[in-house]
């Protein structure tokens, strides 16, 4: 190509890749680079939409071998029967193999207590990093957005974390092009965001096209709730509800999935992914802001559980 | 899917000094792109009612980590995303501060489009004249120049016509070709022009700063180009279905690739034939540039990860010195001589700096000979001393296989962004004065930005 020429209208054709088209090759791009220059990456994998979102991209990534990374599950032991049910079954599925880090297992001998309101999310620091340190773990995917809340819109996809699994923003190198740095010293690790460009349309969208299977309480349906902070919980062995607290049996739907203590529910009649997709696009909240108290607690609160290693 | 969910996607970097309302302005575009939800909307109106104003503070709605928010500073890129009924939109937001360069490199590295932002009462600064030779040395095909405040300026036309010229006069100067920069009058703090119309600027009659970034084309991938692919995985498996598979899995950098096309792997130079482009919907008759594939090879041969296959007809050389331009993103500076590792496409080798030929005055925007070293946010012309041959491009003409990053060997930092080739030819005003500095395609004055 001359590079004197001038950029024309004529030159400049529409690309045939859409947008779903080049953030799922990206994404496949970031698995197989961690693929090629890690030695024991693994897969964070919840059941939640995002994570299986990552698991299908995964899967493309590296068919018709085998995804050759095992899955980790952080298990707050506050589950909704559904999406540990899910959870197994694509694991089965795809023939994968599923390393279980259990908050249950640190209160039990003592390592972690149960903090005053109950809530878990906090506690998966401690149990992530154990897992990754004892299984050696060098590249850990993450669904992660940086269109989830202001705190991520500055974390790079290969995100350096030091041996305590902290982040520090001022280390962070500068991400270029496609050329993705994953060097690392012993000890440490690299979080990886395949993810990072995606919106939650982007995320229901792609679900949709690419007919990914989820669990189930992401459709509207009827439950037995109750409310606390202005969220729908469900009523369950550790979730409550007290006694000032009534259960109602309502139509709703989560929009994440998480420790079901802390994850509400929205009210929602959206049963099938074109009526997900329509109230996502007309949504006034975003998804975490609307069902995760833990990030409610401050502004801050993400920034401050990256800084502890949380994701 | 039908149509009707089919976007385009377009990635644009911002730039700007501090306090031209570059944040005002980004979040004027979520804002009236009802990108902000309401939850961030009442966390912002709640702050802005603690600061005391009476209207939201939208820059607000980008000021990212903590430590940035109490020092009222943005210090780092960071990433937005919007979208309209056609296309999306994923925006670079690159803060104008000390380290402008180090974040503008960062942040244009994949633009297709960069919007600079002026400040209409003080026009063109020097850090814009900066700023847009960065873009341009980067390949940003495209430029807005959004004259902000114009509301400070009583919407005047001569003003704003001066500016525009001014500018459009530098980035010809940097090889933008007409029709590549377009300024336009707005008021981040108001929104004339940004997504709606102004009634206030009767005179001007170009698109909103929206209706630019929705219509103007996207620039394909290299799809034109000779076919590069840089080989990241080598996929194998035996199974019933696929008895002895090995595929080639990557991203296609440049060109287009067929069943039956002739190819080269580089750096070895054997040749074979594609012999399919396997993807898990099914084997594709073509695959792009911009597409993630997996090639079968007709013939068996010894292929792995950092590979290039490449075009049989125009496969670049693989070379074990190469000038190249780099921006300098590290405290520690680079000295001549410097042992460090070099990523390009899939492949990571040791290289040695050799000699520094030339640093980029960004006051004069010209070129020194011969510096002692380059610093922090320095941009000079080296010479690379590879310890394995590499393929590479002329960055001019292919942004992806011209690219590579320098990294430390020691603690694995990302020391540079490398560029393949002569850069900008304004870097190379003291082109008789350099001796080493010689532009390898013995370039014409001006070198186009391009894809
Ligand atoms: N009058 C007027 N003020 C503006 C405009 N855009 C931004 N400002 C103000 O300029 C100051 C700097 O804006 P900010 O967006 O923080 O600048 P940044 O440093 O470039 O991000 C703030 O006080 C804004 O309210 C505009 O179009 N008109």
């Amino acid at each position: 190509m001359d590079p004197t020429t001038p950029i024309t209208l004529a030159t400049l054709d529409a690309s045939p890749l859409d947008a779903l088209d080049r953030l799922e090759s990206e994404a496949v791009h970031i698995f197989r680079e961690v693929a090629g220059e890690f030695d024991r990456p693994v897969i964070l994998f919840s059941g939640g939409k995002d994570s299986t979102v990552l698991l299908h991209l995964a899967v493309k990534a590296f068919w018709p071998a085998p995804v050759p990374f095992p899955l980790l599950h952080v298990d707050t032991g506050h589950n909704l029967a559904e999406v540990i049910e899910f959870r197994d079954h694509t694991v089965e599925r795809y023939g994968l193999r599923l390393v279980v880090a259990s908050v249950q297992d640190f209160i039990d001998d003592g390592r972690l207590d149960e903090r005053p309101d109950g809530t878990r999310n906090p506690l998966q620091t401690v149990p992530l990093l154990d897992s990754i340190t004892s299984n050696k773990f060098d590249a850990v995917f993450g669904g992660g957005r940086r269109d989830e809340e202001r705190a991520r819109a500055k974390e790079r996809i290969f995100s350096l974390r030091n041996a305590f699994g902290q982040w520090d923003p001022r280390r962070q190198r500068p991400e270029l092009w496609n050329l993705y740095n994953g060097r690392h010293r012993a000890g440490e690790h690299v979080r990886v965001f395949p993810l990072s460009n995606w919106t939650e349309l982007d995320v229901w969208r792609y679900i949709q096209r690419e007919r990914i299977e989820l669990p189930s309480i992401y459709f509207a349906h009827r439950r037995e709730v109750f409310q606390r902070d202005g969220m729908w919980l469900t009523a369950g062995p550790w979730f409550g509800p007290r006694s000032d607290e009534p259960v109602q049996e309502l139509t709703i739907r989560y929009r994440t999935v998480g420790d079901g203590s802390c994850t509400g529910a929205v009210l929602s009649e959206a049963s099938d992914l074109d009526q997900v997709i329509a109230e996502v696009s007309a949504s006034r909240l975003t998804e975490r802001g609307a069902t995760r108290a833990d990030d409610r607690l401050s502004e801050a609160a993400m920034e401050d559980r990256k800084r502890e290693g949380y994701f | 899917m039908g149509s009707s969910t089919r976007l385009d996607l377009l990635r644009l970097a911002t730039a700007g000094s501090v306090d031209d309302g570059k944040s005002t302005l980004v979040g004027r575009l979520l804002y009236d792109t009802k990108s902000v939800l309401a939850d961030t909307l009442d966390a912002v109106h709640r702050a802005s009612v603690d600061k005391g104003l009476s209207t939201p503070d939208l820059s607000l709605l980008v000021d990212g980590l903590r430590s940035e928010r109490e020092q009222g500073i943005t210090i780092d890129v960071a990433y937005r995303y919007f979208a309209t009924p056609n296309r999306s939109f994923v925006l670079a937001d690159t803060p104008g501060h000390v380290q402008y360069t180090r974040n503008t490199v960062t942040g244009a590295s994949t633009a297709q489009l960069a919007v600079l932002l002026v400040d209409a009462r003080k026009g063109v600064l020097e850090q814009t004249r900066r700023h847009a030779a960065v873009l341009a040395l980067l390949g940003v095909p495209r430029l807005v120049l959004a004259v902000n405040k114009i509301d400070l300026i009583d919407y005047d036309e001569s003003t704003f016509e001066v500016i525009a010229k001014e500018f459009v006069d530098h980035a010809t100067a940097l090889g933008y070709p007409i029709g590549s920069v377009l300024s336009i009058p707005v008021s981040a703090l108001v929104g004339d022009n940004v997504v709606d119309r102004s009634a206030h600027t009767p005179w001007y009659v170009g698109p909103t700063l929206l209706e630019h970034l929705e219509t103007v084309p996207v620039e394909p991938d290299p799809h034109d180009a000779p076919f590069r692919f840089p080989v990241q995985y080598v996929i194998r498996t035996n199974t019933a279905e696929f008895t002895d598979y090995r595929g080639y899995a990557g991203q296609v950098a440049a060109g287009t690739v067929r069943p039956g096309d002739e190819v080269v792997v580089l750096p070895a130079g054997l040749r074979t034939t594609v012999e399919r482009i396997d993807t898990p919907a099914g084997g594709l008759p073509e695959a792009e540039a911009g597409r993630s594939v997996t090639l079968v090879l007709a013939d068996e041969i010894d292929i792995s990860r950092g590979d290039l296959i490449a075009a049989a007809a125009g496969a670049p050389a693989a070379v074990d010195e190469f000038d190249a331009t780099v921006a300098w993103l590290a405290d520690k500076p680079l000295r001549p001589g410097a042992r460090v590792l070099v990523k390009h496409g899939a492949r990571t080798v040791q290289a040695i700096v050799g000699e520094l030929s030339s640093r980029f005055d960004e006051q004069k925007l010209t070129s020194v000979p011969d510096p002692d070293s380059l610093g922090l946010n320095d941009i000079g012309r080296v010479r690379v001393r590879t310890a394995e041959p590499l393929p590479v491009d002329d960055y001019a003409v292919n942004r992806r296989t011209g690219a590579f990053l320098v990294i430390d060997a020691g603690d694995g930092s990302t020391l540079a962004a490398g560029l393949v080739g002569a850069g900008l030819q304004v870097l190379e005003t003291d082109r008789g004065g350099t001796g080493g500095a010689q532009a390898p395609t013995g370039t014409p004055d001006l070198v186009s930005p391009g894809p």
